[in-house]
């Protein structure tokens, strides 16, 4: 292939007022403001939600403890898991589809430029709405609420009888208004890879990345829709006499539920595959090897994608379903086992033969594959609905979709900063740092959540906000919450590293790992136009083709 | 390269011994005591029909997925021992493998091979559990959650109690199992008693059923499951599992009125003359509240406030002066009696055997 295609000259950025500067950020419809946006955004909600995990686990640390109110406590699982799913997990994940989609795939930007500003801002509006409920909740009788029935929010909770107030409205016109946010972004993700691809960019030579997000975003469209359709429905019970959930008006509690978890479990694939996507681009890179097996990566996460449309009522196992429907829902819960195995596999066959260079990012993947391997296991003790009556609403379960959300989608953030950082920012963050952050955080995370297995085997129900001394649950969560503040400490180094490797981190050049996928042949941060002249591609992994002539 | 060699070793021995330890502390801890009195509440322990088979399912499931753990295990650990870069090699790139249709169709195949084997083996104590047919001999009870207690109801047995539930240990030769009938007052709500049976929700306007065949007598412990409000973690469950005679003695004594006891007649008046009756019942008496517990033989429970505390006579007094310093939230209020009051409704309290 012609190698002037893909050679970008530096940019001259001129000094400006900081006023300037923030109007422009303010203002900007440039795909890769907005997803630094977006990461920086969901970066300050993951701060936000892990002092409200922190403090619900010194709740925890001993039985009877007095460190905060029941009302307290349901406060803040409510808005620890509302803020790290929809404020923290989604918006770090739009962000990195964001900068990385138009790169990777050789565009000016994402095709919808003013829809994708349009979407961020909505969904930052969402936070701000959720959180505002602390000042501007409960009307009438003094502020300083928050909502409290759970990320589910189950109906009949959330009726009027039950939820007075303005809380529960703050919590659903937060996730009304985000998931409209989400809704646009999923179209431009869509739209951006049908239709803004490189020339020589075929469907079957596009990195992995874009692949997954494709798929991603399918799902964000069809799981985020019945969510916002519920939302409207609540809210109509609530003002205007409506009896969708009301069960005291002959409503249907299982109604919320089938809409609910409609959403909620596409949503974890939603969080996960792009970290999937993650993997597949920054294992290969380490490992000095193609990805193992790449058109039956890009099936696998297509059949997850249909699959995992039909397995919702897993988190209803409990509900009182007859013996059929939970065999249906067992069979294509244990069956989206298979296309992950098969991801798995891939990652192994990948590293397999290589030349493993153990850099942060690669870290933090090595790490990732051997949690998301514990958690899926654990995910199909989960999905046999007969083993699931036990486990359910158990903190069983809430070590399992930690292991996914902690060890899967936080790790695979992680790598994903460390390795993309330098593209963003110019500079490499520091190493030392790097390997203090990852080994703290591996040692915290695995002494809180593999631990938190035990106590849900010994039947200790989820969202209790103290518990009885002497069943064997005492010392396991006083190491769990020891866990989570090792864990905290980590996540502290992190945060300085951004700041000091932004200022005096090594200069990373236009490809410091020495990368096959076209964000690495522009400069670091790239200019505005992204390419000087639109690349051309022959292959799936143009920079080796340029770096290994002698191959063609 | 030293420098690699001992950081990938730190890696793998860290990631090992942290997920192998992870492993034995569950077998340990889930193995736990057995015969402590109460019962505890592991799952692995049943005691009763329903809870044994997903037990021994529990068992079969987690010996698979721990066989497939060790060599997925094994084999990323390998790999990324074996095949880390080295520094003589450096600049040298290995050989690009693009994949093997042979070795993915394996991996395709072997996992559904397993889920197939997992899946039949769930549907068929799925079957067994939930489509037991209920045997002539089977205690019939109507359990009715509530913000934050538990009312029991025995329509053929005329009985109604709160928070402690009474069956008859049931022996496989000629079982008596108890049949529930699961409802909802208000909030969803879910009964678990892990050494007796899986979780079963209790749903407004969605009738559940189980049920379990304790086979063992003894005390069971258990919480409400589903995050119902305020006081979700003080809804605490017991179960008595009584011998056929204690079973019958118990249903005997409750199937009777109130005690009538002259000497606690000021108690008894302050008791009607305030709200208290609105929400409680104390049969044979003009007190038929339903909000709150039926009180009729409130002495006879070791506990008050769905095992919040104790039944102790100290235990009561704080709990009707302000049961928000028992259980706060709870939806009793604050009766606010003057001393005088409170000393004769608590030795009223005190008769009702
Ligand atoms: C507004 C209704 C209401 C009033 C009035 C009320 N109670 Fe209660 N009471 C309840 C509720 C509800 C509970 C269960 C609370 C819980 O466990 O969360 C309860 C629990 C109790 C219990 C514990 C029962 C048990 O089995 O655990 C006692 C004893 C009791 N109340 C006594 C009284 C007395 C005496 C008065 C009057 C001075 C009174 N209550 C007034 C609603 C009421
Ligand atoms: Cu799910
Ligand atoms: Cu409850």
């Amino acid at each position: 292939m012609s190698s002037n295609a893909i050679t970008i000259p530096g940019v001259q950025i001129d000094e400006k007022p900081w006023v300037d500067t923030l109007h422009e950020w303010v203002t900007t419809v440039d795909h890769k403001r907005l997803g630094v946006l977006y990461i920086l955004y969901a970066l300050l909600f993951l701060v936000v939600a892990g002092v409200e995990a922190l403090i619900i686990r010194i709740q925890l640390m001993f039985p009877h403890n007095h460190f905060v109110s029941p009302q307290v406590f349901n406060r803040l699982f409510t808005m620890h898991g509302t803020t790290m799913v929809f404020f923290m997990g989604m918006p770090i994940l739009f962000g990195f589809a964001n900068y990385l989609v138009p790169l990777m795939i050789g565009a000016r930007d994402m095709a919808f430029p003013r829809l994708n500003a349009f979407s961020f801002w909505l969904s930052a509006m969402g936070g701000f709405l959720l959180y505002f409920s602390l000042v501007g909740a409960n009307g009438l009788y003094g502020a300083g609420n928050a909502p409290d029935a759970g990320w589910w929010a189950y109906a009949p909770l959330t009726a009027r009888a039950f939820s007075p107030g303005h809380s529960t409205d703050y919590w659903t016109l937060a996730l009304l208004v985000s998931g409209f946010g989400s809704i646009g972004t999923a179209i431009n993700i869509i739209a951006t890879i049908l239709c803004m691809r490189c020339p020589g960019m075929k469907l079957n030579r596009m990195p992995l990345l874009a692949w997954l997000n494709l798929v991603m975003a399918g799902m964000v469209l069809l799981a985020v829709s019945p969510l916002t359709a519920a939302q409207f429905m609540l809210l109509i019970d609530r003002y205007l006499g409506g009896h969708f959930f009301d069960t005291q008006a002959g409503g249907s509690a299982m109604l919320w539920m089938h809409f609910f978890w409609i959403f909620g479990h596409p949503e974890v694939y939603v969080l996960i595959i792009p970290c999937f996507a993650f993997m597949s681009e920054i294992i290969p890179v380490f490992s000095r090897k193609p990805i193992f097996g790449y058109p039956v990566m890009v099936a696998a996460t297509v059949c997850i994608g249909f699959v995992s449309m039909s397995v919702w009522a897993h988190h209803m196992f409990s509900v009182g379903m007859n013996s059929y429907a939970n065999s249906f829902f067992t069979i294509t819960t244990m069956a989206v086992g298979v296309p992950t195995g098969i991801k798995i596999f891939n990652w192994l066959g990948t590293m397999w033969g290589g030349k493993i260079q153990f850099k942060v990012p690669m870290l933090f993947c090595i790490a990732f594959l051997f949690q998301f391997l514990t958690a899926g296991l654990t995910g199909i003790m989960l999905g046999s609905a007969a083993f699931d009556s036990q486990l359910t609403l158990s903190y069983f379960v809430v070590a399992h979709f930690h292991y996914t959300l902690v060890g899967g989608v936080v790790f695979g953030v992680f790598a994903a900063l460390y390795y993309w950082y330098p593209k963003i920012t110019g500079r490499i963050l520091n190493e030392t740092l790097g390997k203090l952050h990852f080994w703290l955080f591996l040692i915290g995370f695995h002494l809180t959540f593999d631990l938190m297995h035990i106590p849900g085997l010994l039947g200790m129900p989820r969202r209790i906000y103290t518990y009885e001394p002497g069943r064997g649950w005492d010392t396991v969560n006083l190491l769990i919450s020891v866990g989570g503040f090792i864990q905290a400490i980590a996540v502290v180094i992190f945060a300085a590293n951004l700041v000091v490797s932004y200022f005096k981190g090594k200069k990373a050049g236009n490809d410091p790992w020495d990368a096959w996928t076209l964000e690495w042949a522009t400069s670091s941060p790239p200019p505005a136009y992204n390419f000087a002249s639109i690349p051309l591609v022959a292959s799936r992994r143009p920079l080796w083709d340029l770096k290994h002539p002698e191959d063609q | 390269m030293a420098m690699l060699k001992m950081k990938s070793w730190t890696l793998r021995f860290v990631a090992q011994t942290m997920l192998l330890l992870f492993w034995s502390a569950m077998a340990v801890w889930a193995i736990g005591p057995k015969d402590s009195s109460p019962h505890g509440t592991n799952i692995f322990a049943p005691a009763s029909t329903p809870a044994k088979a997903i037990s021994d399912l529990s068992v079969f499931v987690l010996v698979i997925t721990g066989i497939i753990f060790v060599v997925v295990f094994a084999l990323l650990a390998y790999s990324v021992i074996k095949f880390r870069g080295r520094a003589v090699d450096a600049g040298r790139e290995p050989a690009q493998v693009y994949g093997s249709t042979q070795i993915e169709l394996a991996w395709t195949i072997i996992p559904i091979l397993i889920v197939i084997v997992l899946f039949l083996a769930t549907a068929r104590v799925l079957h067994a559990v939930q489509d037991a047919p209920q045997p002539p001999g089977a205690i019939e009870v109507t359990a009715i959650g509530h913000q934050y207690w538990w009312e029991f109801r025995y329509p053929k047995l005329g009985v109604v109690t709160a928070n402690e539930l009474h069956i008859p240990v049931s022996n496989p030769a000629n079982p008596t199992p108890t049949f529930l009938t699961l409802l909802s007052a208000d909030t969803d709500h879910s009964f678990w008693i892990p050494e007796l049976a899986g979780k079963t929700d209790l749903i407004p306007n969605h009738p559940n059923r189980m049920w379990m065949d304790p086979l063992r007598t003894g005390i069971f412990l258990g919480q409400c499951a589903q995050y119902c409000g305020v006081q979700h973690a003080k809804m605490l469950l017991r179960v008595s599992v009584d011998s056929p005679a204690d079973f019958a003695a118990w249903v005997r004594g409750q199937q009777q009125p109130a005690v009538q006891d002259a000497s606690v007649a000021t108690g008894r008046r302050v008791f009607e003359s305030n709200a208290c009756m609105n929400c409680h019942a104390v049969a044979g008496t003009n007190a038929n509240g339903r909000f709150g517990p039926d009180l009729t033989h409130l002495m006879i429970r070791a506990t008050i406030a769905s095992g919040a505390a104790s039944n102790t006579p100290e235990n009561l007094r704080l709990w009707i002066q302000d049961p928000n310093a028992i259980k706060p939230g709870s939806l009793m209020p604050a009766m606010k009696l003057n001393d005088s009051d409170l000393d004769a409704v608590v030795s009223y309290m005190e008769t009702l055997r």
